[in-house]
């Protein structure tokens, strides 16, 4: 079973490998001849006003907390796609029952205006 | 000791063997982009560098290699490195379960489906990282546009990868293409058809290409994510998209177009006919189908606006998959044929 | 714990979007856009104090450069408005002549403008396929006045020549051999107005095809739709004129209100948007290039029929022909004159608009009698467009500004003068 993942494991190490050696590649063969206006951030030309690193719209976490329930959804729905010939009608229905409830969820969701953007 | 070296050796050389075609299909899917795009908009494309400009891509790595790597002076360096890094990563890595043929795959693992899932939500990091490092605001946005985006994407592409291993019964990639012999009708493309379009959407808003490349947005953020990066920096993100591109593609060949099936199976007669064909030629046929479709959509259609792609995914593209899978449960549960009959 | 702050942006000079040289600060809260602030002069070139300074014909090459993508449109109002103060009027085929050149730069105009929008909103293929277009009407230009842009063919009392009996060929090169090149020189066998109809019989089928690729897009239009409203009152209150002002649903047009030249003899009619949107004004401007068509056909069939002088025959104003300078000591004295320090002006203020193809190009010309402008002030309509950007693009996304923006047909030439 495991040894079916060392490849896996081997190839992480060499897709790593394969980026370590490109950047180096470049670093070496790029030349290094850095300036303070080469050097500063892209603002179209000007210096930017601030950093930016400021704390941004709330909006965006809200999509982060809605991905995590859906994500952890799919997750529960693979083992019972796979499992779906011999389960039976019982984990249908007590799958569906599930779905049915998250669905919900989400039209509460979609009704209050998570969902919006403007 | 020697004997592991052995294995060792022996998988370092087959990872060879699919990163190197990789790259150089890479290279030329850049090259294909430009002239298909090239002549779709009256012009010849790249044709100076070798015959028919055919040399273009690595004319381009060389140049992009030779450049400066500029590192903003408010960056944090060493995220602003390893981000380029992590984003070629897990593109890469994928392709260790992706089954070329019957049998030809790196490692037959049977949570195939499950790896590519896991791998493919991590190249948002990549993005991310590069976004935040740069410490510019038109990174900045590009990475946060990337994150929700990507996240709003991988649901449905998760739902419609659960209507497959529903279908499939299994989540090894070449159980699922097994599951579709028995001639075109069954390829899943057509019981999953809702499926099939929204995994192939989300498909393209996940690799960020047109028209969902508002991560880049050329002109409204610029460049986004790597607005900040050059020569090899931006060489790696350049090679990462694009290698996630191919994978979509052989993905959506592998889940919905039978992988390595022919289309002719099971028609008597022209079925022989064909029997020569490889199945490895037949997925790189269907492969380069979906990727001559990413070009031919990103030369047509114009860019969509941030709200209007959450939208489209959130309500559209989710809600299709949930009623689809529910439809699916109960086919599978009735037995319905051509496709469920067992 | 910090709160949280507005972004502040600065959007553009070197942006992909900002059409030139705009600079925009933009306050942004997540991506909804609080305030815009353009800021305007980096492209300032001292046009009106320039034009001061030299005899009024010389300055007619400046008016090229203010709206450099409607460059006959730009010299027209500046001819008027010295016609004005001299009061004469130019031979009946020159103003034709001057009709088919304004709309060809309108049709120049909305080609480049259309382009760049769809590019804004991230379809590139339109941008290239009106280049395609626009390449032949600059074959045009370079036929009447052998320069591509910048053509400054309009005289004060006509044009500077008549329109030519051949059109400039291709030759075969390293890169086109002679099938190829007679391919390419197919509609150059006879004269520029052979050409010229020859284009405006394809170009409506051209206009279909960026049509296809727009207007029913559903892309396309849920990036246009509803963004950048500008009720009609407002679009007045806010000086809009052209499309701009056409697109919120206001009937006016110069050519129509107030015709100069031959307008009013030319069938055509001015299209008006309901909603004043972006997308009410892409479509104004779409059927603009068609009804500019028409305007040119009707030229093509006048000017075909009607041969005549291109220039009144007043050599105080005008030049005299290169053969009679040869053999006329009094034709050698006017062109020297004229040449050197150019005619008077009398004294006197006019103002004289034409409908450019992005609104009102209006010339306020002030003479104190002298060979050279006392003043001269520019009305160029991109100006009170982009003043209105604030107010058009608060609440919308930074998406829509590029958007809004590329509606708005901005040059910064004109703006900045």
């Amino acid at each position: 079973m495991l040894e079916h993942y060392f490849p896996i494991l081997v190839f992480v190490a060499m897709a790593f490998a394969f980026g370590i050696v490109l950047v180096t590649a470049g670093r070496l063969s790029g030349g290094r001849n850095p300036d303070s206006e080469k050097n500063s951030p892209y603002e179209c030309g000007f210096s930017p006003f601030e950093s930016a690193r400021l704390p941004f719209d709330v909006r965006f976490y809200l999509v982060a907390i809605l991905f995590i329930i859906f994500d952890l959804e799919t997750a529960f729905l693979f083992p019972w796609a796979l499992a779906i010939r011999t389960i039976g009608w019982f984990g249908f229905i007590a799958m569906a029952l599930f779905l049915g409830l998250l669905v919900i969820g989400f039209i509460y969701e979609w009704k209050k205006g998570a969902l919006e953007w403007e | 000791m020697f004997d592991q070296l052995q294995t060792l050796i022996w998988i370092i050389i087959k990872i060879t063997v699919i990163v190197l075609p990789l790259l150089i299909l890479v290279a030329y899917v850049t090259y294909a982009e430009r002239k298909v795009i090239g002549y779709i908009q009256v012009r010849v494309g790249p044709n100076r560098v070798g015959l028919k400009g055919l040399l273009q891509p690595f004319a381009d790595l060389i140049k992009l290699v030779f450049k400066e790597i500029v590192v903003p002076s408010r960056s944090n360096p060493y995220l602003f490195i390893i981000a380029p890094i992590l984003s070629l990563v897990p593109a890469l890595i994928a392709w260790a379960v992706v089954p070329f043929s019957d049998g030809l795959v790196l490692s037959n693992i049977n949570a195939g489906v499950l790896f590519l899932f896991a791998v493919s939500s991590l190249s948002v990091y990549g993005v991310l990282v590069a976004g935040w490092a740069s410490n510019s605001k038109y990174a900045m946005f590009g990475a946060l546009r990337s994150a929700a985006q990507t996240v709003s994407y991988e649901i449905a592409m998760g739902f419609s990868l659960v209507g497959v291993l529903m279908a499939a019964g299994s989540m090894n990639l070449s159980q699922i293409v097994a599951a579709q012999s028995g001639g075109i009708w069954q390829w899943y493309f057509l019981p999953l058809l809702p499926l099939f379009v929204v995994f192939w959407i989300s498909g393209i808003a996940e690799t960020n290409r047109a028209p969902f490349d508002l991560v880049e947005g050329e002109s409204e953020i610029v460049a986004g994510f790597h607005v900040e990066y050059s020569g090899v920096g931006f060489a790696l993100f350049f090679l990462a998209e694009y290698a996630s591109m191919v994978l979509i593609s052989v993905l959506l060949s592998l889940f919905f177009l039978g992988g390595w099936l022919s289309p002719f199976e099971g028609i008597p007669g022209i079925e022989k006919l064909f029997a020569w064909i490889p199945g490895f030629a037949w997925l790189f046929i269907k492969t380069a189908f979906f990727l001559f479709v990413y070009i031919w959509i990103r030369a047509t259609f114009p860019r969509y606006r941030y709200d209007q792609l959450m939208r489209l995914g959130w309500k559209v593209l989710i809600p299709v998959t949930l009623v689809w899978i529910a439809v699916l449960g109960i086919l599978i549960k009735c037995h319905c044929p051509p496709w469920f009959a067992i | 714990m910090t709160e949280i702050r507005n972004y502040t942006l600065n959007f553009g000079p070197q942006h992909p979007a900002a059409h030139g040289v705009l600079r925009l600060i933009l306050e942004l809260d997540g991506e909804v856009i609080v305030r815009a602030d353009p800021h305007i002069g980096l492209l300032h070139r001292a046009t009106e104090k320039l034009a001061e300074t030299k005899p009024f014909n010389q300055s007619i090459g400046y008016m090229d450069r203010l709206d450099y993508v409607s460059m006959m449109a730009n010299e027209h109002g500046y001819v008027l408005a010295i016609e004005k103060l001299l009061g004469i009027t130019p031979p009946i085929r020159a103003q034709y002549i001057r009709v088919m050149f304004d709309e060809i730069t309108r049709v120049l105009n909305h080609l480049l403008w259309l382009g760049a929008t769809a590019l804004d909103i991230g379809a590139m293929t339109v941008f290239l396929y009106c280049f395609r277009e626009r390449e032949d009407l600059f074959d045009c230009y370079e036929a009447v006045s052998g320069a591509r842009m910048h053509a400054t063919y309009y005289r004060p009392g006509g044009v500077y020549r008549d329109l030519p009996n051949k059109m400039p060929q291709y030759q075969p090169s390293r890169w086109h051999n002679e099938k190829q090149v007679d391919a390419m020189n197919a509609n150059r066998e006879g004269s520029l107005l052979d050409f010229i109809w020859a284009f405006t019989e394809r170009f409506p089928k051209c206009v279909d095809e960026y049509e296809t690729l727009l207007t029913d897009n559903r892309i396309w239009k849920q990036r246009t739709v509803n963004i950048g409203v500008v009720p009609p009152e407002r679009a007045i209150q806010l000086g809009f004129t052209g499309p701009m002002l056409r697109g919120s649903g206001v009937e006016w047009d110069l050519r129509k209100k107030q015709p100069y030249e031959v307008y009013d003899q030319i069938d055509f009619s001015i299209p008006v948007g309901v909603n004043g949107d972006c997308y009410d004004r892409y479509l104004v401007r779409v059927e603009e290039l068609r009804q500019s068509n028409r305007i040119i056909r009707q030229c093509v069939e006048w000017l075909r029929a009607n041969p005549g002088p291109v220039v009144i025959n007043d050599h105080k104003i005008v030049p005299p022909r290169r053969q009679e300078m040869k053999d006329d000591m009094e034709s050698l004295i006017h062109h020297f004159k004229l040449f050197t320090e150019g005619y008077s002006v009398p004294a006197g203020e006019a103002y004289a608009a034409v409908e450019a193809p992005k609104g009102e190009f209006g010339v306020y010309l002030v003479s104190d009698g002298a060979n050279k402008p006392y003043r001269l002030k520019v009305r160029a309509p991109g100006f009170s467009h982009l003043a209105a950007l604030d107010e058009m693009v608060r609440g919308h996304m930074l998406a829509d500004a590029v958007a809004i923006l590329a509606s708005q047909d901005i040059v910064f030439g004109e703006i900045d003068r």
